[in-house]
């Protein structure tokens, strides 16, 4: 069960559940971040990072809470887990990786406030996930979002070269774009590889 | 009750767990930085334009903090920042004169047209169709590569369709010189006021062909300076701007209207008019010289 179970649930973080796409979490990074590909690359692979680490501590956190029958502080206790993370990762970067650290630049504070990150904790909760399945649904999530937000920075590059009404310019044509990938990405909705 | 007190002890304790780790993270994971780094780069113009070739104003601090690049590696910054910068450094700061960014064509509506150029509005993009659109293979196209590559809103393409530069907004950063394709804009001294507006060097009768505001290296301007500070250099009018004053005689000469500050037709015609008194007056000097010149060898 257990493997099928997690290629399950990584199809549909990448897929069918996308977290841009599907359940519209992480807009404002998505729609930030995505002007040049080669930033867009280096957000998603911060977010998936930080998405499957807060996983794994946010895990361990909600079992306190369940404990103490706190449920109801889960949000507010997720975003200080994923604040302290984000800090955390920013200073052990600064020391050990400064050519990344220098790449991600000011995106990486900036996942603190990536909805992406706090749904990712709290739909582990809500589906009753174990520990591994918490951390395979947080990577992934991010590997969807990773996915997502590359293939939107491409088209957004292409399309400052197209000739569109000036009302159009900018954003407006960014959130069409947007859009129109969700509704592409509608058509893997429903779809199941292996009966569970 | 007891939720509450619950609540407020998991979440303050947390915090302070988070808040340890926190604390000695900073210790063990601490980067020294040179203080003078934030120093330098307040210093700096913090444009981010690119400039200086370093990618970004904390790339030009790093690498004048290295003595990479000079203290003035930043134009934007002006010479106020040099000095900020080289009393951070310790070391002496070089006085220059403000330069400024500046067009040479006035091509536009009087440069003829091979084709209609319809694709990407790009200037880089229209050179590559064909040679670009312009008869005049040095002038400007107008498509405004320069106007997108300036960060200080200090160069628009003009009524005519030819770029121009906004001098007092204009930083010298030099993105504009770097973005066009024909290499039409040079660094001129703020002070300047004249300038030859052509950059064609194709001979005279092929100039005129494609540009009615050329110059076709006739020489009329090397002529009518007095300074020695114009000069037709491959087939073009150059001004020596150490050496000219501004008088804006060569402008006034100039049979093309190739010159900046165009005079009107009236100027034109008074500057004709007093050298045409001029070369009587010199004629006539040179008459009473020879008849005076026998009378005394009598």
């Amino acid at each position: 069960m257990s493997v099928t179970k997690l290629l399950a649930i990584s199809l549909g973080a990448i897929l069918t559940n996308n977290f841009i796409f599907a359940q519209f979490l992480g807009i404002c990074p998505f729609l930030g971040v995505s002007k040049k590909s080669d930033t867009a690359l280096g957000m998603g692979l911060a977010v998936t990072f930080v998405m499957g680490l807060a996983s794994a501590i946010t895990y361990g956190v909600n079992i306190i809470l369940v404990k103490l029958h706190l449920e109801f502080m889960q949000t507010v206790a997720f975003i200080l887990v994923i604040a302290a993370l984000v800090q955390f990762i920013e200073m052990f970067l600064k020391k050990s990786v400064p050519t990344l650290y220098t790449a991600l630049g000011i995106y990486l504070p900036l996942i603190t406030t990536n909805c992406a990150v706090l749904g990712v904790a709290l739909l582990n909760v809500q589906n009753n996930y174990n520990f591994i399945q918490s951390v395979v649904y947080g990577v992934t999530g991010g590997l969807g979002f990773l996915l997502a937000i590359y293939l939107f920075a491409t088209i957004r590059e292409r399309t400052q070269f197209c000739d569109y009404p000036k009302s159009f310019e900018g954003f407006p044509i960014a959130l069409i774009t947007a859009g129109l990938i969700a509704l592409a990405f509608m058509g893997f909705s429903g779809l199941q590889v292996w009966p569970m | 009750m007891n939720t509450i007190i619950y609540a407020v002890l998991v979440l303050g304790i947390t915090a302070l767990i988070f808040g340890i780790i926190l604390a000695i993270a900073a210790k063990i994971f601490e980067v020294k930085t040179d203080p003078r780094l934030p120093e330098i780069q307040s210093a700096l113009a913090g444009a981010n334009c690119g400039g200086c070739g370093y990618p970004g104003c904390a790339g030009c601090a790093e690498a004048i903090l290295n003595g990479k690049a000079p203290v003035n590696a930043c134009a934007p910054a002006g010479a106020e920042g040099a000095a900020k910068i080289a009393a951070i450094m310790g070391l002496e700061a070089p006085s220059g004169e403000k330069m400024v960014a500046h067009v040479i064509c006035n091509g536009g509506e009087s440069c003829v047209k091979n084709f209609d150029y319809v694709g990407v509005k790009s200037c880089l993009a229209a050179t590559k169709v064909a040679g670009g659109p312009t008869a005049c293979q040095f002038g400007c196209l107008g498509f405004g590569e320069c106007v997108s590559a300036c960060q200080f809103d200090a160069i628009h393409v003009n009524e005519k369709g030819v770029a121009e530069v906004d001098k007092e907004k204009c930083t010298n950063c030099g993105a504009c010189r770097e973005a066009c394709p024909r290499k039409l804009i040079v660094e001129v001294p703020y002070k300047q006021k004249v300038f030859v507006n052509c950059a064609n060097k194709d001979k005279g009768p092929a100039v005129t062909k494609v540009c009615a505001n050329a110059c076709i290296a006739c020489g009329l301007c090397e002529r009518t300076c007095r300074l020695d500070a114009i000069h037709v250099v491959g087939n073009v009018a150059v001004i020596d701007y150490d050496k000219c004053k501004n008088c804006t005689m060569c402008a006034k000469a100039c049979p093309k209207n190739a010159i900046e500050p165009i005079p009107t037709p009236e100027e034109k015609e008074k500057f004709k008019a007093a050298q045409k008194a001029l070369a009587e007056k010199k004629t006539a000097e040179a008459a009473a010289q020879q008849s005076a010149e026998p009378a005394k060898a009598e």
